[in-house]
């Protein structure tokens, strides 16, 4: 294997892993608000506990978060120092202020919430789950800015050294690319609270223990769950596809498997794209809406893959492909479930339909495989490039750690996750097994 | 000027992490043999766990601080020190993971186990850090374009190709060893009752003499290894200050341990590392990092230094978000005073 190739999956299974924890950091960080404001309103014990529950998890959640976050910062030096040298002057910048404005944050503010129950006021305790809440929610801000120069540089001026310089502030923040993914990516967040805490109530009221509870979870769920799960598709979802559309024709011709320039191009439902013959086996098409959606209208043309050279695709066409139709195929179950769920409950009939709950039980892994999914379509459709148009990826890498050394230390994250992996679940799965109540004999 | 202000934000910056998470890595350095029953086990861990994620981000924020600044030292350093960074994150990891489990186990074993893996990570942390800061100081081989690879361990003697780990980075490491051990111990004279914080004090006296022991040594192996050090204290003779700083502070250490002011043995202990910290810069100033192959291949201030706008626009919200990071931490401590209490863990 290529030095190339194990940086390369250096960072990618490194981030891959870690981005399974903040997903659920932020969205989490979002509904524990939602519950420590109906205890404060409320003055119920019930919806303090439903909090602490929360929160329990939540601190797992976020320690490993936090463990797995740090080599992340570390490794833009020691796997693609070339491209921390180059991008420094950009992208250093969201990266620190990522660390100062939103880390300090909501470390201090977590502190106060895990362990401060007892020593401040309930309305300090509830401005610490805010706290916790805008500085995870911040942290996604500056790390979205980073990636979305790399996807779409803007504000930058290229010296005659090699090097990138900022140009401005403000139009480095607010880079239309980072906005819109940000709202899509954050939206994402939401969806996969949604559905564990919707699986963790269907769990409970599946097994008939801590029903209260369960009904409180299955509702919260729901109701949060229907609201991003439509979100993430529209408008969230549509815009961001359409800004790709338009700013990386290549990216968006292999997503879709569009092997050749089309004037009302059909959008590809299901089947394989062949990379050697440059077409999909086995398609199910409709007729002219991948035109449709991107331009608004069914006559449009759509650029394939053809209009570019070779070196100028993305490399891995497959793996694109098919990451982008699971995202997609996924948010279609999201909507269908919880526009479901959503009638049922608002008919009252949720909590006594055991298929619908066990369909929401078993959906909880979905939205981690589909944020997996979706910024692997976003990393993958970037390629050949590192920063958009302007860097290769071939030349970012740091050129004097060998492979050898890159192998290593990948396997080394690789048997330390798996162990990871399993502690979490443990974890997690105590926590839930001890349930809201208050055991009242242990101290944790 | 921009060079000079940043090269100071970004020792601001490392200062904070060191002699905030010093205290709580120090802890977990006498955690694996001060304390004995599980409740002093319980609140030790209870004295750092409100707090120490904050004062982890001390080396996030940091991090980012030094690569929005110095884009080619953070790529050169990092990529330079490939495995012995590769080493401090897994053991990071490792602290942060028992840390947080310890929470939940209850079976006596396996605390046990997790009592020994955090301090053990603790320890070699603090090792590590002792000895990056001295491979800093010593210097590495860098090539024309600014990089280098540095093997885990060559021979013991430093060279021009030295290894991570040679006689002088490892004092270097226990350096940062004792006196992060004091440094928590002192921490636990104040959050620890009964017979722990006699235990912690007790300590005290022997770390104190063995820091002072290694700092003497210290300084003069570091004038030996790299002479030069010592041409920014002659050029500017206002910065003896600094040496004079580090034994005033570990006096004020002496006294005030010996009259039971807790709190103040403890300022004295930040005091102390912040001089040390302050030397350790002002020797090496303006270069960032030297190079063992040559003073022309030094990564300088200058070589190494962002663009003025981007610099000028950092200087403004670096100063902001430090005030409100700044700001909460001392609500987060202010919550937290006294003695650590068992059972309001989560």
């Amino acid at each position: 294997m290529t030095s190339e190739l194990i940086h390369r999956l250096h960072f990618a299974f490194t981030i891959t892993f870690h981005y399974l924890f903040p997903q659920l950091t932020m969205g989490l960080g979002l509904l524990i608000v939602i519950l420590k404001t109906m205890a404060l309103r409320t003055s119920q014990e019930h919806w303090d506990r439903a909090a602490r529950f929360w929160g329990r998890i939540f601190a797992i959640n976020f320690v490993f978060g936090v463990v797995t976050g740090i080599p992340m910062e570390f490794e833009f030096g020691t796997n693609w120092s070339r491209f921390s040298e180059i991008s420094g002057g950009v992208i250093g910048q969201p990266l620190a202020m990522e660390g100062v404005f939103s880390f300090f944050l909501e470390s201090a503010f977590l502190g106060v919430f895990l362990y401060g129950a007892n020593k401040v006021s309930a309305k300090v305790h509830w401005l610490s789950s805010v706290g916790v809440f805008v500085g995870s929610w911040i942290s996604g801000f500056f790390i979205i800015v980073t990636d979305a120069w790399m996807q779409h540089p803007v504000a930058y001026v290229h010296l005659p050294n090699g090097h990138f310089e900022v140009t401005s502030f403000w139009a480095l923040l607010l880079n239309p690319w980072a906005l819109l993914q940000y709202m899509h990516n954050m939206t994402g967040a939401v969806v996969t609270a949604s559905f564990v805490m919707g699986a963790v109530g269907a769990f409970y009221l599946l097994d008939k223990r801590n029903e209260a509870y369960g009904r409180t979870f299955v509702k919260l769920g729901v109701i949060t769950g229907v609201i991003s799960s439509i979100l993430i598709v529209f408008p969230t979802g549509d815009l961001h596809g359409k800004y790709v559309a338009k700013h990386q024709p290549a990216a968006i011709a292999a997503m879709e498997g569009l092997f050749k320039t089309e004037q009302g191009a059909g959008l590809v439902l299901i089947g394989q794209p062949n990379d050697e013959t440059g077409h999909i086996d086995n398609p199910v098409v409709v007729n002219d809406l991948l035109s449709f959606l991107i331009y608004g209208t069914t006559k449009a043309e759509v650029t394939g893959l053809d209009k570019f050279k070779p070196e100028d695709r993305p490399q891995n066409l497959p793996l694109l492909y098919y990451s982008y139709h699971i995202m997609a195929g996924l948010g279609t179950w999201f909507m269908v479930l919880m526009v479901g769920s959503a009638f049922l409950l608002w008919r009252g009939k949720l909590y006594t339909c055991p298929p619908v709950l066990w369909a929401l039980l078993l959906s909880f892994p979905l939205p981690y495989i589909a944020n997996t999914a979706g910024w692997m379509t976003a990393e993958l459709g970037r390629q050949p490039w590192l920063i958009y148009g302007l860097m290769r990826t071939s030349e970012g890498y740091s050129k004097m750690v060998s492979a050898g050394n890159g192998l290593f230390t990948l396997l080394g994250f690789m048997g330390m996750y798996a162990l990871m992996g399993l502690l979490f679940t443990v974890l997690v799965y105590r926590e839930i097994a001890k349930g809201p109540e208050p055991a009242e004999t242990k101290a944790h | 000027m921009m060079g000079f202000i940043w090269f100071w934000l970004v020792a601001v910056m490392i200062v904070g992490y060191v002699v905030l998470d010093g205290f709580d890595l120090g802890v977990g350095v006498l955690h694996l043999f001060l304390t004995r029953t599980e409740h002093e086990k319980r609140t030790t861990l209870a004295s750092i766990g409100p707090v120490w994620d904050g004062n982890e981000v001390w080396l996030l924020a940091g991090g980012g601080t030094l690569y929005f600044a110095f884009p080619l030292l953070y790529a050169s350093a990092f990529s330079g020190f490939y495995l012995p960074l590769m080493i401090v994150l897994w053991l990071l990891i490792l602290r942060g993971v028992t840390l947080e489990l310890r929470n939940h186990v209850d079976v006596g074993v396996w605390c046990k186990l997790l009592d020994g893996l955090f301090g053990v990570a603790s320890t070699l942390l603090t090792i590590f850090y002792g000895a990056a800061l001295a491979n800093v100081i010593r210097g590495v081989p860098l090539n024309a374009d600014g990089y280098f690879f540095l093997p885990l361990w060559t021979t013991w003697t430093p060279s021009t190709y030295p290894g991570v780990l040679d006689w002088y980075t490892v004092i270097g490491g226990v350096v940062a060893l004792l006196a992060l051990s004091l440094h928590g111990a002192l921490w636990l004279t104040i959050k620890a009752a009964g017979d722990l914080e006699t235990r912690a004090r007790k300590l005290v006296t022997p770390l104190w003499l063995a820091v002072v022991a290694i700092t003497v040594i210290s300084l003069f192996a570091t004038i030996a290894v790299r002479p030069a050090s010592l041409n920014n204290y002659f050029n500017y003779p206002v910065a003896f200050a600094i040496p004079v700083g580090v034994v005033l502070s570990l006096v004020a250490l002496w006294f005030f341990n010996r009259t039971g002011a807790a709190v103040k043995a403890f300022l004295a202990s930040c005091f102390y590392l912040f001089f040390m910290l302050a030397g350790a810069c002002w020797s090496v100033y303006p270069t960032l990092l030297p190079a063992t192959t040559g003073a022309q291949y030094d990564i300088t201030l200058q070589r190494a230094i962002s663009g003025d706008y981007a610099l000028g626009v950092g200087f403004v919200w670096w100063v902001v978000g430090m005030a409100l990071a700044i700001s909460y931490q001392v609500f987060t401590y202010s919550r937290f005073l006294g003695k650590a209490e068992v059972g309001e863990g989560h």
